[in-house]
């Protein structure tokens, strides 16, 4: 069996790092499925046990969220209604089990085209940080997904937050996840939205992205720029049509053809606006 | 170092230090440091559920969460539940109402539910079913287990033993292992000293292959002893269910036949054997161009799978009865269809597992099974040995479904340990379990039936493909038995039922609870329907018009006894059927654009085999201190033949089920009492323990020299006969005791009464037939695809009911898995061989379900009872597609109806107009 080291403090576990090839895990909940019948492939450098990688701060420019909180800390955790979409895709993730270990940072740098976290976060116009012993970065999480399996995290880096920016007005968020199943299932395409509104009751931000419709979850910037200037009670789904779905690239697979994917995108986007215009105070 | 050191945690409430790596999974960890083998292993992907454990109080999965995690934490284990003594209210709960039934989900449904109940006392039913959401269990349903943690959270006392032997709900009698993890499954026991076998097995569907230099890649892995080939095999190196058809080898020669067939094994200590990587093992494989598919098949240029099967083709099945030509001439209306299903895996949540241990010449194998003397035969061939050389000792076994029906592990393990002369072990990974077992047959259907004017049913055509993948298998009880039931169980003046097996380079497709009939019900149950529909009749009544009565004749021309209560079922439906269509047309089909549908559909099946002789025999023994043991040869896979013979041959004894113990399964020690298949251990095993039963009791009435009506007790070693006032004791232990130390012995055997089928399947196939009418209430998403099951109704013949808890257990466990072929599961070979991307259902998936047994007595069934394992499920799939063609207007045809599947087919409706 390899070597496995569980630092408690995070310059430790920098240090480890980039003294060697580790294998790191967090929730684990990705690494170990990854390693049926096969042992580990590189020692482990386990960062759970780094209590300062778990926290829920709220800074001047907006949150800062642990990379090593798990999905139940956040779903569980009181937020304002911004999270209500990544709350909800908390909830989503696995079951209660792999909610209980499985952490934010371990979803993106999984970079799983499925992660269902990628794209409730990329809707909140997140960024990563990102941390080694020769300093710290930030990147947009757009810009760190870079496709299936692939992101932008060089070998000695550790995620360590994903910072997301405070909302202006009033916000709504929602996740839309369809699946084959009710529970444990791995979404076929999921839909993230946020939509931020002034005090008239129009919108002055909107980040809407799908995922497992890509290599990563995208955003849909034609789409998001045709709600920009709507009132929140006006008949949003209508904005959406084909025409929006093309920076999306589906692919078949055991869970549902491409086309299927284009279609049911479409179908969770309209929904997804018809619930937040609904779900907004001051809408009709 | 931490390594050194060890892990420190509280295990069950106990200061522990763990020995083993930090990195490794805890599920290992507590199964192989601390023996805690109640901790399941079904997947070490987090798929499953199985290993579900409390660390500080919260739920997590055990193969996801490497020791060094829990340093310092608190680990709760299903061993853990318990109290000093007693089990826990959750455990007895689950107990009481029948939560567990295979039994290997338990620890972790239990772990899950254990969490909530400490978090929120008094949850609500969503609550639960979000708690156990994570944990897949594939032989319950779901149903009972919810209610048991339901009942657990309340203060409601639970439910006490009833007294009594058959029609009594008794708490099952393997039940308490279950719930406390004692049970020991295939996985959870082998000699300390064992080795570790692991097969290497073909990433290809079809290649030749050579093996490199073995002796150099043995020189770099010290710790493996031994590598197996096809070359070391002693004895027959084929295994097969039919005696002329031993096709499947225990390791492949030259060429592999289907993606996961084995080619060697490795054998030596459990860390050298793990740490191989397969990509080292020096095999050159040379790709050939797969077989896939049953067109592909057929091509007349297509490669030969076997010699000797031209065409691939394995077999063809017939029945035919009448002029169906004629039949269907004369007919009012008529109706075609043509319907596609996929490779359904099991998905038996323990996986392939056991050991063997040479002694002398002889031969043990511990492992998990459905048939442990064909085993027996199995094991004997492959080693050239007599099968009296040979135990089979079954474990508990997690689920079978037949896919445990066809030998697994058992030969292999055989021949390594007869070669090495040490015990040896195995336990399958997921995806070897599933690329390398049995799946239930693609079939490619086309049926058609007309109708005359009246609603009566002239003529049934039917025609069905089988996908038999590489090896024979099942595919020709497939084969024969689909046309024996392809009319439906209805009455039909000429029928012609024709079916083929055909081979391809797919997985063996073998048993799968029902053997082909689950798919031909989809036909035959849309047949119904569009009927129905052409003649302007409601969908009931016209079944009910059809269904089979006592006294009728079958397509095979069997004239029906009594026993026979389709129409009962259908009655009992028909007032829930119209009071939901009522309201269905009250309220509505749904808002927007989800859209509801009522199905109904019925199905029959022949208990046993087919027109074969499949005898069992039980014995029961009364020893010198007044204990009664059933030598029960039956395996109970989950469905709980391991209570109701007990009960049974408690009934015909006249001595309390309390009085019992049992040996269960040891081929050493029991008698054949056949395999658990065909739903035939209630019938046929189930005759057997009442004869023993009544053959002990004939035996002590002599011994007493009372009369039939005579009552029984017994007071430890005191037998006490009492008739009309008078009593007479037996000091049993004055009796001579033989080498189990019985003093007394009854036994019994029974072989259902059937006659061959000639060239046309004319015959008596099966002797009694179960018969089930369902109903399903749907809501289907039409802008996504997606079909929600609402509600089933079940009414099923089960003649009587030895133990209606149990009975309702296989109900919903068969109501669950005929929702999955309905809607989500499709293996397909090197894509979904795990448990994430293959779908069963979960918690979440299975609505309630109202279940109405029909007790009318089937006059062959023991006490009148007969089988429900596979009726439970045939209806349930073609019901559920009813109710989509209902809610949607649109037929699906392609199963399983994925949203995808299904979105397509409403798009294209709708571009038809
Ligand atoms: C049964 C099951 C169901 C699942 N269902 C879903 C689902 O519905 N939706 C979904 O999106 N996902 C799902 N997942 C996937 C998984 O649970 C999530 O992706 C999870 O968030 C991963 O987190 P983790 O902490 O467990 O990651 P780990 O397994 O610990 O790590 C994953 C990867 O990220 C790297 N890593 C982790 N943290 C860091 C860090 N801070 N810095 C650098 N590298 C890091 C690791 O090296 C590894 O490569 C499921 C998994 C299972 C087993
Ligand atoms: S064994 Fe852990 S989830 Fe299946
Ligand atoms: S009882 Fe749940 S899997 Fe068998």
């Amino acid at each position: 069996m390899h070597r496995y080291e569980r630092p408690k403090d995070l310059e430790t576990a920098l240090d480890l790092r980039a003294g060697g090839e580790w294998q790191v895990i967090a929730g684990g909940t990705d690494v170990f499925p990854a390693m049926v019948g096969r042992v580990a492939p590189r020692p482990l450098l386990d960062i759970s046990g780094i209590e300062a990688l778990r926290r829920i701060e709220e800074t001047a420019a907006g949150w800062r969220l642990g990379a090593c909180l798990r999905w139940s800390e956040l779903r569980d955790h009181s937020l304002p209604p911004l999270f209500d979409g990544l709350r909800k895709a908390a909830g989503m993730i696995g079951g209660r089990q792999i909610q209980n270990r499985a952490t934010l940072g371990g979803n993106l740098c999984n970079a799983s085209p499925a992660a269902d976290g990628a794209a409730a976060l990329l809707a909140l116009d997140a960024r990563v940080e990102l941390r080694s012993r020769r300093g710290r970065r930030e990147l947009p999480l757009a810009e760190f997904l870079l496709g299936n399996r692939r992101t932008a995290l060089a070998p000695d880096e550790l995620l360590t937050a994903i910072l997301v920016p405070a909302s202006r007005g009033e916000a709504r968020s929602d996740f839309l996840k369809l699946g084959a199943r009710k529970y444990l299932v791995i979404s076929i395409v999921m839909v993230a939205l946020v939509l931020e509104g002034d005090a008239q009751g129009v919108i002055r931000r909107a980040g809407i992205a799908v995922g497992a419709c890509a290599p990563t979850a995208r955003r849909l910037p034609l789409l998001e720029e045709r709600l920009l200037g709507r009132r929140l009670d006006e008949p949003l789904a209508e904005a959406v049509d084909g025409g929006v779905l093309a920076p999306l690239s589906p692919i078949d697979d055991i869970r549902g053809t491409a086309a299927y994917r284009r279609e049911a995108a479409l179908v969770l986007l309209r929904r997804g606006l018809e619930g937040l215009a609904t779900a907004m105070p001051g809408a009709a | 170092m931490e390594e050194r050191a060890g892990v420190r945690f509280l295990l069950n409430g106990r200061p522990v230090v763990a020995r083993s790596a930090p990195g490794e999974r805890l599920s290992r960890v507590l199964r192989e440091e601390f023996g805690l083998t109640g901790t399941k292993v079904g997947c070490d992907a987090g798929d499953c559920g199985a290993c579900t454990v409390l660390l500080d109080g919260t739920q997590i999965c055990a193969c996801l969460t490497p020791l060094g995690q829990v340093a310092g934490g608190r680990v709760t284990t299903v061993e853990g539940l318990a109290g000093e003594d007693a089990p826990s209210r959750l455990q007895r709960a689950f107990l009481a109402l029948g939560a567990a039934q295979c039994g290997i989900c338990t620890p972790g449904m239990l772990m899950a539910a254990s969490e909530l109940l400490r978090q929120r006392p008094r949850p609500t039913p969503a609550e639960v079913e979000e708690a156990l959401g994570g944990v897949l269990c594939r032989c319950t349903g779901y149903r009972k287990i919810m209610e048991a943690a339901l009942l657990a959270a309340g203060d409601a006392p639970l439910p006490a033993e009833p007294a009594g032997a058959v029609g009594a709900r008794r708490t099952r009698l393997d039940g308490p292992e279950k719930v406390t993890g004692r049970a020991a499954f295939g996985a959870d026991r082998a000699p300390p000293e064992a080795l570790e076998l692991r097969l290497l097995r073909s990433p290809h569907h079809r290649a030749r292959f050579t093996i490199g230099d073995l002796d150099a890649f043995r020189a770099r892995h010290p710790g493996i002893l031994r590598i197996l080939t096809a070359a070391d095999i002693p004895g027959r190196n084929g295994y097969g269910i039919y005696p002329d058809l031993k096709d499947q080898p225990v390791l492949a020669e030259k060429e592999v036949r289907h993606r996961g067939e084995p080619v060697l094994a490795l054998v030596g200590t459990p860390e050298a054997v793990r740490a191989v990587d397969p990509e080292e093992v020096p095999i050159v494989w040379e790709p050939l161009p797969p077989v896939l598919g049953i067109d592909a098949a057929l091509a007349p240029d297509a490669p030969l799978l076997h010699p000797g099967r031209p065409g691939n083709v394995l077999i063809e099945g017939r029945v035919r009865r009448g002029d169906v030509e004629a039949a269907l001439g004369e007919a009012t209306a008529r109706a075609a269809i043509a319907v596609e299903t996929s490779f359904v895996e099991h998905a038996y949540i323990e996986p392939e597992a056991g050991y063997a241990v040479r002694r002398g010449d002889r031969i043990e194998v511990f492992a998990t099974t459905q048939a442990p003397y064909m085993d027996r035969e199995e094991v004997a061939a492959v080693l050239g040995i007599p099968p009296e050389k040979v135990r089979i000792l079954p474990s508990v076994c997690g689920g079978g479904f037949g896919g445990k029906l066809d030998v697994s592990v058992q030969p292999i393990l055989a021949v390594a340990a007869w070669l090495l002369d040490r015990p040896v072990r195995t336990v399958w990974s997921r995806p070897e379990s599933m690329a390398a077992s049995t799946k239930r047959h693609p079939a490619r259907i086309r049926a058609e039936a007309g109708a005359d004017a009246e609603g009566r049913l002239t003529g049934v055509r039917f025609h069905g493909d089988f996908d038999t993948g590489a090896y024979a298998s099942w595919g020709p009880t497939v084969a024969q038995r689909v046309p024996v039931h392809a009319t439906g169980p209805y009455r039909v003046r000429a029928a012609l039922c024709t079916t083929r097996g055909v081979y391809t380079n797919g997985p063996p497709a073998g048993a799968f609870r029902g053997f082909g009939v689950p798919q031909a019900a989809i036909a035959h149950e849309a047949l119904m329907d569009m009927l129905a529909d052409r003649l302007g009749m409601d969908r009931l009544d016209f079944r009910l018009r059809n269904a089979l009565r006592p006294g009728d004749r079958t397509h095979c021309g069997q004239e029906l006894g009594e026993g026979v209560a389709l129409v009962a079922c259908l009655e009992r439906l028909r007032p829930i059927w119209r009071r939901e269509r009522e309201r269905l047309a009250r309220d509505g089909r749904g808002e927007g654009p989800l859209r509801r549908g009522l199905g109904v559909a019925c199905m029959w099946y022949g208990l046993g085999n087919t027109s074969m002789s499949n005898p069992s025999t039980m014995e029961v023994g009364l020893s010198a201190d007044g204990r009664l043991t059933l030598y029960n040869g039956a395996v109970d896979i989950g469905q709980g033949s391991a209570t109701i013979m007990v009960q049974i041959c408690a009934e015909a004894l006249g001595l309390p089920v309390e009085s019992f113990t049992q040996v269960l399964g040891d081929t050493a020690r029991t008698r054949d009492a056949g395999k658990t298949s065909a739903s035939r251990q209630t019938l046929v095993s189930g005759n057997a323990a009442r004869l023993a039963g009544l053959d002990l009791r004939r035996r002590i009435l002599r011994l007493a020299n009372a009369g039939p009506d005579a009552e029984l007790a017994l007071d430890g070693p005191v037998l006490r006969v009492t008739e009309n006032g008078r009593v007479r004791e037996i000091e049993l232990f004055r009796l001579t005791a033989d080498a189990d130390g019985e003093v007394l012995r009854g036994i019994g055997s029974w072989d259902p009464p059937t006659e061959p089928l000639d060239a046309d399947g004319q015959g008596v196939p099966y002797a009694a037939y179960g018969f089930a009418a369902q109903m399903a209430l749907v809501e289907v998403d039409t802008e996504l695809g997606t079909t929600r099951v609402l509600r089933i109704w079940a009414a099923h013949d089960v003649g009587r009911a030895v133990n209606p808890t149990l009975v309702e257990g296989q109900i919903e466990g068969g109501i669950a898995q005929g929702i999955g072929l309905a809607l989500m599961e499709e293996f397909v070979p090197g894509r979904n061989e795990n448990l994430h991307d293959y779908l069963i259902p979960t918690v979440g998936d299975v609505p309630e379900i109202e279940i109405h047994l029909i007790e009318e007595g089937d006059p062959l069934g023991p006490y009148g009872a007969k089988g429900v394992g596979e009726p439970a499920l045939i209806p349930t799939a073609p019901a559920v597609l009813n109710a989509i063609a209902e809610a949607t207007g649109v037929r699906p045809t392609r199963v399983p109806v994925t949203p995808d599947r299904l979105l397509a087919a409403l798009a294209a409706a709708k571009t038809r107009g």
